[in-house]
């Protein structure tokens, strides 16, 4: 009887683990975006309008700040920075930036941080000492 | 209203704001804060007026420059970048030497704009000459145009950029005036550690701005430009050359 128990018992706790097993594997195969919001409670825009043209924004914002000087702060790339970075790494970028978490699971490669800082004002203002 | 009311009443409200001001506030900062929805304009030009006989033996505007820009170098001087350096002259027959710091000058008709085969390089209304990096690919043309010397091109990976001044890899950079710190109301890195560390040698200021102590000084006081042969009309002046 204890044998038929203890047999039994291995059996189920097999089967969860196995069971456990591929579940980490399925989830594992696609990298799922981390959208972890850290600062601030709304962004400059609806999250559905922000998911499609964001990149919209920052390239009007781009050339409107660079060759006519206007800084309006709501489509910086700064104040996405300031709000996006993680708690952690204060960056956006890493396993789980928002922004490159994200960009790794559509495929899209970003330039942004090829020149600007991915890190957070302060934490830059670190980094850079 | 008669033209003598008139005027008693401007010349007393001019008295009125004077007072009004308080003792340490100047009317040159109020007047170069710009709010950031107003685009830069043409009314404007930024300048640097350079007294050589003050700029002392030191690099106080080298160091804030790469502090304020971020542009420490890597140890290869060939190939860091370098938005200004001090530059020393000396008079072969008389022995007289002298010290300068030397940047990119502003132009207004720069030859690194004429020369740049996408639009990346370019002059902004107000006067101050950038590199418009999203678009600039970088061949270099408007290094070897530059008659200064003044552009230095990125040849290794750039991290910890100031949050400011994005900086990267296969792009040409150079001295931007600080136009975030111009556009915050600020004068540049450079002529604030000058007039704070060192000879108090550089005046930044609005060229067209005839209460601007820069203008006062290039009226009334000799000045010159490095090369104004080549007409190039230089927002960085100097005196003492």
């Amino acid at each position: 009887m204890r044998l038929r128990l203890a047999a039994a018992l291995l059996a189920a706790l097999l089967g969860a683990a196995a069971l456990a097993g591929s579940g980490e594997r399925s989830a594992g195969r696609v990298a799922l975006p981390v959208v972890k919001i850290e600062r601030g409670e709304a962004c400059v825009a609806p999250v559905e309008e922000m998911r499609r043209n964001h990149m919209q924004m920052l390239f009007h914002q781009r050339d409107r700040t660079l060759r006519e000087g206007i800084r309006t702060t709501r489509f910086s790339l700064k104040n996405c920075v300031e709000c996006h970075a993680g708690r952690n790494t204060g960056s956006v970028l890493g396993e789980e930036g928002f922004c490159s978490s994200c960009h790794a699971y559509a495929a899209v490669k970003i330039d942004c941080f090829e020149c600007h800082t991915p890190m957070r004002q302060a934490r830059a203002a670190e980094a850079a000492r | 209203m008669t033209p003598e009311r008139r005027r008693f009443l401007g010349w007393s409200a001019a008295a009125a704001a004077g007072a009004a001001l308080a003792p340490g506030l100047r009317l040159v900062e109020l007047a170069l804060a710009r709010s950031p929805e107003e685009a830069a304009s043409a009314l404007q030009r930024w300048g640097l007026l350079v007294d050589i006989a003050r700029c002392a033996d030191c690099d106080v505007c080298v160091t804030a420059c790469r502090e304020e820009n971020g542009w420490t170098g890597s140890g290869r001087p060939a190939t860091d970048a370098q938005w200004i350096r001090k530059v020393s002259l000396r008079d072969r027959g008389t022995g007289h030497a002298q010290t300068l710091p030397l940047m990119c000058q502003h132009c207004e008709h720069p030859p690194c704009v004429d020369v740049c085969p996408t639009g990346a390089s370019f002059r902004r209304a107000d006067g101050i000459v950038l590199v418009d990096k999203h678009t600039c690919i970088g061949c270099r043309y408007c290094v070897l145009a530059c008659p200064f010397g003044a552009r230095s091109f990125i040849h290794e990976p750039v991290v910890g950029q100031k949050p400011d001044v994005p900086r990267g890899k296969g792009t040409v950079e150079s001295c931007t005036l600080c136009v975030h710190r111009v556009d915050r109301g600020q004068t540049p890195a450079c002529a604030e550690a000058c007039n704070r560390d060192g000879g108090a040698a550089m005046a930044f200021g609005d060229l067209n701005d005839a209460s601007a102590e820069i203008h006062r000084r290039l009226k009334s006081e000799p000045s010159s430009q490095i090369r104004a042969d080549l007409a190039l009309n230089t927002g960085v002046r100097y005196q003492g050359l």
